[in-house]
């Protein structure tokens, strides 16, 4: 049952790249792979990730707090 | 926090998001479009020295007057400052990569902000040290003017001395024209406006929350006291 669900993978990972090719849609990818735009979408995620963790940290004290 | 205050942040922060990703930047090579970083990277460390200086005013306010809601406000300010010098740290590190060849480069101003963190993590640390109150609350407070003190210099003015990978350093001012053109400053002010109104908002919550703790402890205090009375 592993051994098929590996090659499953295995063969999907081989094959999509192939369909991929087939229709040629231009996407913003492809035309800013190598303008670093993804480091700075890396940037905004982080900032966003942390003050969005720092935040729930706050409500869960409120939350606490408004329990007792 | 007033309503006119959360809306306004929010509207600016998405507008630095949508501008900060469609409006035209300069074509430079090396950093590409990640120079648009400029709108999220930086405005960390503005938000941060704003709020160190909010911070510092509010130990002065507190070494004068002795109220605790100030003392609330000095330490949340530095404990909203330290999370965005962690997010300037940590974002400054994806940048080099991509643009410098590797996440920590010992580039002087890099260097000298972690050293800055880390002072001000000292100041939580002898907060969290001191049981009374009322001293923890003025020797930290003056703890914090000293950090200030130390922290300007550390981060405007000395890195300048030196040759540094960041822009505006080895005696140039920062932000001339060859770093930062003017459509560039449409987006880039509303984003340490914003960045720093949302610092601000985070810190007021934080205040709350310490605030309504303490009154807890006091009701609770208060009821042990009765219980024992009536025993």
């Amino acid at each position: 049952m592993k051994r098929l669900f590996y090659s499953l993978c295995l063969w999907l990972f081989a094959v999509l790249p192939s369909w991929a090719q087939g229709n040629e849609v231009e996407m913003a990818d492809a035309l800013r792979a190598n303008g670093k735009i993804y480091v700075v979408v890396a940037v905004l995620a982080t900032i966003f990730l942390g003050i969005v963790l720092y935040l729930v940290s706050i409500d869960r004290k409120v939350k606490k707090l408004m329990k007792d | 926090m007033k309503k006119w205050y959360q809306i306004s942040t929010i509207l600016l922060l998405l507008y630095v998001i949508v501008g900060g990703f469609l409006m035209p930047v300069p074509r430079l090579p090396i950093v590409n479009e990640s120079i648009r970083n400029l709108y999220f990277h930086v405005p960390m460390w503005f938000g941060m020295t704003i709020l160190l200086a909010i911070s510092a005013y509010y130990s002065v306010q507190y070494l004068r007057k002795g109220t605790e809601s100030l003392d609330d406000h000095a330490v949340e300010s530095v404990n909203t400052a330290v999370l965005y010098g962690l997010l300037g740290l940590s974002t400054g590190a994806i940048w080099a990569n991509y643009t410098w060849g590797a996440p920590w480069n010992g580039d002087p101003q890099q260097t000298m902000a972690a050293i800055g963190i880390l002072i001000y993590v000292a100041y939580l640390v002898l907060r969290g040290a001191i049981n009374d109150p009322l001293r923890r609350a003025r020797v930290s407070a003056v703890y914090n003017l000293y950090a200030f003190a130390v922290f300007i210099p550390l981060i405007f003015v000395l890195p300048r001395y030196t040759d540094s990978l960041h822009p505006g350093k080895g005696g140039n001012p920062a932000f001339s024209q060859y770093d930062l053109d003017n459509t560039m400053r449409m987006v880039f002010y509303p984003a340490v406006i914003g960045w720093t109104m949302l610092a601000w908002w985070i810190t007021k919550l934080a205040v709350r929350v310490r605030q309504l703790k303490r009154k807890q402890e006091e009701i609770q205090a208060h009821r042990q006291i009765q219980i024992e009375e009536n025993t």
